[in-house]
């Protein structure tokens, strides 16, 4: 069968189940199962076929966009492996990060009044993306040996980074639009 | 979504928006955060000798409900012993501010905040305590 409905995301685009992936081949198999599913193969189908080839390439989506984002994959890497990063209910962080997540907001916040607000908000997101990386080689570290209690304290720290990273980028934005 | 009438007062003015002095003896503080938003809320309580909750900041970065919850909480708690504030929970938080069941967890942060001071300021006390008893000793 073309689409295995039973496969995890990882062996649906045969990959290794583990956090790095070739992000190329990922592209490349996304563009041929997209081909092959798509809806004008199947207009002249059965109603069953076409059902089937609807959902597959729905299935086939969604591995897409889940292993696609690094940190969307650690998340599933670590819901395969059972754990729950409990985003909504679990708000208990390390003192140390939630204050320099609270000074990062701070300059944020601040940039619009600062001489020179492109540079401010770049500075700030310079320290983002290279916190980022980071983490994400904190992430592949700790999944690679498993120690998933280690892993899953990355990955809620790593929601925290990209969050902050996409108010930077609104904040930025509205720089442009007051200009 | 529309945020209700309550939400949008305690966003539009938030009570209590401030720091106190997170070293001082009679100082609890709870600093808690939420993967799901990004957001990021510090509760601070000033409790007098006999546990009596005298002032109250917090600082909020996060959506209007979050900012709302912890602008009510600050509210809340003071006046109160830290055995009744220990009592207060979310839910009494989201019904008070009429939240939808997408801002229920700015409510849960609201009561972790809360609980983390509370066991901030216990553990100082507490501290003090067996100085005090080590010192007599």
């Amino acid at each position: 069968m073309l689409v295995d409905f039973s496969n995890n995301y990882f062996e649906l685009f045969e990959f290794d189940v583990q956090f790095e992936i070739d992000i190329e081949q990922l592209d490349a198999s996304y563009q041929s199962l997209q081909r092959v599913l798509h809806p004008d193969k199947f207009a002249s189908a059965g109603d069953n076929e076409r059902r089937w080839s609807m959902q597959a390439a729905g299935f086939v989506n969604e591995a897409y966009q889940t292993l696609s984002k690094p940190l969307s994959r650690a998340t599933y890497l670590l819901k395969l492996n059972g754990i729950s990063i409990d985003e909504e209910t679990d708000t208990h962080m390390s003192p140390m990060f939630l204050m320099e997540q609270m000074e990062l907001r701070e300059a944020l916040a601040d940039v619009a009044q600062s001489t020179d607000p492109y540079a401010a908000v770049e500075s700030v997101r310079k320290q983002l993306t290279a916190s980022i990386e980071k983490t994400s080689q904190a992430f592949l570290q700790s999944s690679t040996e498993q120690k998933w209690d280690a892993a899953r304290s990355v990955v809620r720290e790593w929601q925290f980074l990209e969050k902050l990273k996409q108010e930077s980028r609104v904040i930025e934005a509205r720089l442009d639009d007051d200009a | 979504m529309a945020y209700s009438d309550k939400v949008l007062d305690h966003y539009e003015n938030p009570r209590n928006v401030g720091v106190l002095d997170k070293d001082s003896p009679n100082v609890g503080t709870g600093m808690v955060g939420a993967p799901a938003c990004g957001d990021v809320m510090r509760l601070q309580i000033q409790v007098s000798e006999e546990g009596v909750i005298e002032d109250a900041k917090f600082k909020t970065y996060g959506c209007g409900s979050a900012i709302a919850s912890s602008s009510l909480v600050t509210e809340m708690v003071k006046g109160k012993t830290l055995d009744e504030v220990a009592e207060i929970r979310n839910a009494h938080i989201a019904e008070e501010l009429a939240l939808p069941p997408v801002k229920i967890h700015c409510s849960v942060l609201a009561e972790d905040a809360i609980a983390a001071a509370i066991a901030d300021i216990r553990a100082k006390r507490d501290a003090q305590a067996s100085e005090k008893s080590a010192a007599s000793a």
